[in-house]
């Protein structure tokens, strides 16, 4: 049963994986890494929500009674889509950051701006 | 045939005049483009907000397909009213925010500026109208995106970082907006809020509704900046322009705050969510600590803009304590404040935008005197301090007056103390300011400071008065507020 549910174990190990890089690392790359592990993990546990047992892509065929349900797929269309617009959004930001600050390590920035 | 399809064309107009704005180019086209989408947009609000309390929901399918298929927008009292203080607050920081743009943006990248905030001004108005939380989810990033976009254009390279900050931290509030709707869906099947409310009383004790209730809560909390997940607002209020400083701190927090109440309350069956998880307990803690805490901070802070800023982290913990107070004058405050505050942190982070245009600066220090050269900015100033500490004949006396009330009926008398401390460690943090302004000497200067132009003054006065109006014509926001807290605290019993 716990097998069987596999890929929701895939999902929280992504999820939390992702969410430890984006808290642990100081590194800003690496935290635009982490949080896109971390939605990407989203995306899979409502991709495997859509999908039904024994069932088949959801296009009408002779031959077929069970469909998997396509609606989370098209939904993580969407998301997929907010989550390049925020990758490229924060890629651009830490190219400002590091035009700015001639660092890209939380730490040093930190250390030239006492407040932050 | 225009009428039927307001809901839609309250959402759609500034999407569409946000890349026309792109095409333009022209800074002043751009400009009276977006002033003129905003006005437009409030005589919609206003027509249904009208129609909304008279008539009663106004229920909208997107395309004509019918929920829950279909996308719908679903216009009530409550958020009726958000839309109204949306539109008001985009009507009058467009025309207030052309002399400050071109002075901390620049002509050349003015145009980008009315697009991005345009696009904003899209995805609250979105997340307001919405009856469908997988929508309201795209809305909130839509908003979210071009707030990371209007932060970083601040003069100061810390308003990179603080849009860095604040993207990953809305990123990850988003995203657990977005695993708890597909908890959600995964118990349902469906995304329309109202189905969900049919569909969850039934299943209301199942884990997968309660993960999926918390996931949204803390998301929401996130963007709503709730003490202590608030640590992404100081930063990005204290280095975003004047102009955009303004526009999210009357709107952004406020429409998160809405969405939360659309979840408690609509969505979720109110008597279960607060009673056997507790969430009120939690609600009411995190918010007076919020408001004990954010008002002291509030007091050391040698950067006005960054004080104010924590005091917004402080009002949305009375926000939610009116949410956590869960009885009707208590929601009714809550809801009321909602608006109420918008009025004064406006003419607040105005009057500070006219200083900075003039003086280069908000520090406290350099403020010194400053009452005295520019009375009229220094006086909306006051007006607005007035309103956010509560004193009567302003706006902030009412809805705290109902939250107290709230405080009262439950005989938390705790509460109720705080809620009088928070009062007091505003004064505090609004007279340095005073203090400052009036009773210390200015500095010597080349150059004598000059009073604001008129284009920034009449806005910020616009909404000082307006902060002194709803203090003393209560019918339009307490009448609105408790009929909108009527209608969520009777959809649950």
């Amino acid at each position: 049963m716990a097998l069987g549910l596999y890929s929701y174990w895939v999902v929280i190990v992504l999820m939390m994986a992702g969410f430890y890089i984006v808290i642990a690392s100081s590194n800003l790359i690496k935290k635009i890494a982490g949080l896109n592990i971390f939605q990407g993990s989203v995306f899979i546990f409502y991709i495997s929500l859509g999908k039904v047992e024994d069932g088949t892509a959801p296009i009408l065929a002779s031959g077929y009674e069970s469909y998997s349900n396509p609606l989370p797929h098209v939904l993580i269309l969407t998301a997929i889509v907010v989550g390049v617009a925020t990758t490229a959004l924060a890629v651009a930001l830490v190219a400002r950051i590091h035009d700015a600050y001639g660092t890209i390590e939380e730490d040093d920035i930190h250390g030239q701006d006492e407040s932050l | 045939m225009i009428a039927a399809n307001l809901p839609a064309l309250q959402v759609v107009l500034p999407l569409i005049a946000a890349p026309l704005c792109l095409l333009l180019r022209r800074e002043w086209a751009a400009w009276t483009l977006a002033t003129a989408v905003s006005w437009m947009c409030l005589a919609i609000a206003v027509l249904l907000l009208d129609q909304a309390l008279h008539v009663g929901p106004i229920r909208y399918f997107m395309g004509g397909w019918a929920p829950p298929w279909g996308i719908e927008y679903r216009i009530d009292a409550l958020n009726g009213f958000v839309l109204l203080l949306l539109c008001a607050i985009a009507a009058v920081t467009l025309p207030y925010a052309r002399r400050s743009v071109l002075e901390e943006i620049g002509r050349e990248r003015a145009y980008l500026f009315y697009t991005v905030l345009l696009l904003c001004f899209t995805g609250l108005l979105g997340i307001t109208a919405t009856g469908d939380a997988f929508n309201l989810f795209v809305f909130l990033e839509i908003s979210s995106l071009s707030s990371y976009i209007l932060i970083s254009m601040g003069r100061d390279r810390r308003a990179l970082t603080a849009s860095y900050q604040y993207l990953i931290m809305g990123t990850i509030g988003g995203t657990f907006v977005l695993i708890g709707v597909g908890y959600l869906y995964a118990a349902t099947g469906t995304l329309n809020m109202l189905d969900l409310a049919d569909r969850l009383a039934a299943i209301s004790d199942s884990r997968t509704v309660r993960t999926g209730y918390a996931f949204i809560l803390v998301g929401l909390s996130l963007k709503l900046a709730l003490f202590p997940l608030h640590l992404w607002l100081p930063n990005a209020y204290t280095y975003a322009p004047s102009a955009v400083t303004v526009f999210l701190a009357a709107t952004s927090t406020k429409v998160a705050v809405y969405a939360m109440l659309r979840f408690a309350f609509t969505v979720f069956d109110v008597s279960h969510a607060f009673g056997d998880i507790g969430l009120s307990r939690i609600l009411l803690l995190l918010a007076a600590a919020g408001i004990v805490f954010a008002s002291i901070t509030a007091i050391v802070q040698s950067d006005v803009k960054r004080s104010f800023a924590y005091s917004s982290v402080a009002q949305v913990g009375y926000m939610i304590l009116g949410i956590g107070l869960l009885n009707l004058p208590g929601l009714t405050g809550g809801i009321a404040h909602l608006f109420n505050h918008a009025l004064a942190k406006g003419a607040i982070f105005m009057a500070l935008g006219c200083i900075a245009l003039r003086l280069r600066s908000v520090q406290l220090q350099d403020m010194a005197g400053i009452g005295w050269q520019m009375p009229w900015t220094m006086g909306a100033l006051v007006i607005g301090g007035l309103s956010l500490i509560g004193v009567p004949l302003t706006a902030g006396f009412i809805s705290k007056w109902y939250l107290l009330l709230g405080a009262l009926e439950q005989e938390q008398w705790l509460l109720a103390l705080l809620i009088l401390g928070g009062s007091l460690l505003a004064v505090i943090y609004v007279w340095r300011v005073i203090e400052a302004a009036y009773l210390q000497p200015a500095p010597a200067r080349q150059a004598p400071v000059q009073e604001a132009p008129l284009g920034m003054l009449v806005p910020t006065w616009l909404l000082a008065l307006a902060n002194l109006y709803f203090g003393v014509h209560t019918e339009v926001t307490v009448g609105v507020a408790s009929q909108a807290a009527r209608l969520l605290l009777g959809a649950a019993s």
